[in-house]
């Protein structure tokens, strides 16, 4: 035997390789897929927030504030009336502001059905007062009611509550849509994954096979499976929150009349927007990975 | 050298198959029957015992069970009747999660080889102690022993897909005894390598004999079974039936 034959070989160097063989090309019809599952879960979510602000937005308007109609009658000047009323009213307990409005506040209100032309100053236009108040459940409403009856003005005290019940409803409503969109999205992505990660221990079969035959446990096999999806999701994840803050950015930049777009997401940069927006990947991720570990481990426990 | 014959004993009526030292027989099967699905049964009151340090053989024609009885051996199904024993255990009382552990116990090399293509040889023939979470620094220079033992040091960094069918054989015997296994099982180890590196595999495994494994070889090579005076056992229609040679 010659010295080299006695000298023990000497192991490669580096590190372990991975056990499950490059993907790329099988992969990158689900990373589109997840990259766009996710782009649609971040709009769904931005859109959800944007939904809930609005919401809560609409309705503190409407609890804490009470709108008083000033009916022109003959021989009364209404905007004279509407500013000496407001006046008093403001000095009422539980009244934080109140505000008369112009017979001009009036027809600018009714220009998107009368037009911006002007009306006729024959046409009796009632006159607003907006009042705030200090506590939305605490409403003054029998002292503003003595006030104009004491002076004797013709008009109406509105709590909106015929609107904050239709506006809650509507709002519950939307929040539902939002949550529920989103929670589908992310449903449909844990069952694409699920079926890739089938599809993947399919087209694996001899790896899964070696590792059992080598004493593998099942938790070994989807591990490795897990962790591939992971890394799959995470980067499909980053992929689909850029493009959805990109979106969100350019209807934020260009959608400056909020009111036509309430239902289009919208970034506030808030700290929820930033935070969503960098969870998603994590969150990706995080779905992949359980979806492609739960649907090997049942794989497995089926065919061994 | 002669292969261990004694201490393999086969009974197709046997009440009673396993001997009061369990420890002693590394695989016990007891009227064991299997069938896959709702098939026909494959196997048929088969019932042997594998002792420790024993060589047998198991030989059949193609379609005769040979496959599907290492199958039940290696744990990748389970018998359809009967009472199958590895290790003293019932491995119909065991759990799932108890089976890696028993399945570490046993090295199995295949016709097909079955290696890992991606993986270079030394990473294929480190895979059992790799799933067995030892660390690579705790394993490397012993691969790398094994990888030159069995002939192959100038191939550690090669790719199965570049070696001859023999060297492919013998990295799958590599990795099957590289964590010591009590039992090695191969089915037609041979069957894709000249006659000439068959003889040389075969002294492989009287070699890993010698150092105390339990060897099972299924092949329909009679050739090989005559090279040795192992106890043969032999499958037809799924029926075993038994001839010790040293006898």
């Amino acid at each position: 035997m010659s010295d080299a034959e006695k000298m023990p070989p000497a192991p490669p160097s580096g590190g372990p390789a991975r056990l499950l063989p490059p993907d790329a090309g099988r992969d990158r019809p689900l990373f589109i897929v997840s990259a766009i599952l996710v782009f649609l879960a971040c709009l769904a979510a931005l859109g959800a927030r944007s939904t809930w602000t609005s919401s809560e937005r609409w309705m503190d308007d409407l609890d804490g504030s009470l709108t008083v109609q000033i009916r022109p009658s003959e021989g009364r000047d209404a905007d004279q009336d509407a500013i000496d009323i407001a006046r008093l009213i403001a000095e009422t307990p539980g009244v934080s502001r109140a505000d008369a409005r112009s017979r001009a506040d009036s027809e600018a209100l009714l220009a998107p059905w009368f037009g911006t032309s002007g009306l006729p100053a024959d046409l009796p236009v009632p006159v607003l007062i907006d009042i705030g108040l200090d506590n939305p459940d605490g409403a003054p409403l029998d002292e503003i009611a003595d006030i104009l009856e004491t002076a004797g003005i013709d008009a109406d005290i509105d709590d909106h509550g015929r609107w904050s019940d239709a506006v809650a409803r509507a709002s519950q409503l939307a929040r539902l849509l939002a949550f529920g969109l989103l929670a589908l999205i992310l449903g449909a992505a844990a069952a694409v994954i699920a079926f890739a990660a089938r599809a993947s221990l399919v087209a694996r079969r001899d790896v899964a096979d070696a590792l059992h035959i080598v004493g593998a446990t099942d938790s070994y096999v989807a591990g490795l499976f897990q962790r591939r999806f992971f890394s799959l999701g995470m980067k499909a994840g980053a992929a689909g929150a850029i493009f959805a803050a990109l979106i969100a950015i350019l209807v934020a930049v260009g959608g400056s009349n909020a009111d036509a777009l309430y239902f289009l997401p919208e970034l506030l940069f808030s700290p929820f927007e930033i935070i969503a927006l960098a969870a998603a990947p994590l969150i990706a991720g995080g779905v992949a990975a359980l979806s492609a570990r739960l649907a090997v481990e049942e794989e497995l426990r089926k065919r061994w | 050298m002669a292969a261990k014959a004694a201490g393999f004993r086969v009974s197709e009526t046997a009440v009673n198959p396993f001997p009061q030292s369990e420890s002693e027989v590394i695989v016990g099967f007891d009227a064991v029957g299997m069938r896959y699905g709702r098939g026909p049964e494959i196997l048929k009151d088969v019932s042997f015992q594998l002792e420790r340090g024993s060589f047998t053989f198991l030989t059949g024609p193609s379609g005769a069970g040979k496959t599907s009885l290492l199958r039940l051996i290696y744990m990748a199904n389970k018998a359809s009747r009967g009472v199958v024993q590895h290790f003293g255990h019932d491995t119909a009382a065991l759990q799932r999660k108890d089976l890696p552990d028993l399945r570490r116990r046993i090295g199995v090399v295949f016709q097909e080889f079955r290696m890992l293509e991606h993986l270079s040889v030394f990473e294929n023939v480190a895979l059992p102690l790799r799933v067995a979470g030892q660390k690579r620094a705790n394993y490397a220079e012993d691969v790398a022993e094994l990888v030159n033992w069995v002939g192959l040091a100038h191939h550690m960094e090669s790719r199965p897909a570049t070696l001859s069918g023999g060297e492919q054989q013998r990295v799958a015997i590599a990795r099957a005894v590289v964590n010591q296994p009590e039992l090695l099982i191969a089915d037609e180890p041979t069957g894709n390598v000249d006659p000439d590196m068959a003889r040389r595999l075969l002294r492989l495994f009287v070699e890993l004999n010698r150092l105390g494994t339990t060897v099972l070889i299924a092949t329909h090579d009679l050739t090989l079974v005559r090279a040795l005076e192992a106890p043969v056992m032999s499958l037809a229609d799924g029926r075993l039936t038994y001839r010790d040679r040293a006898a």
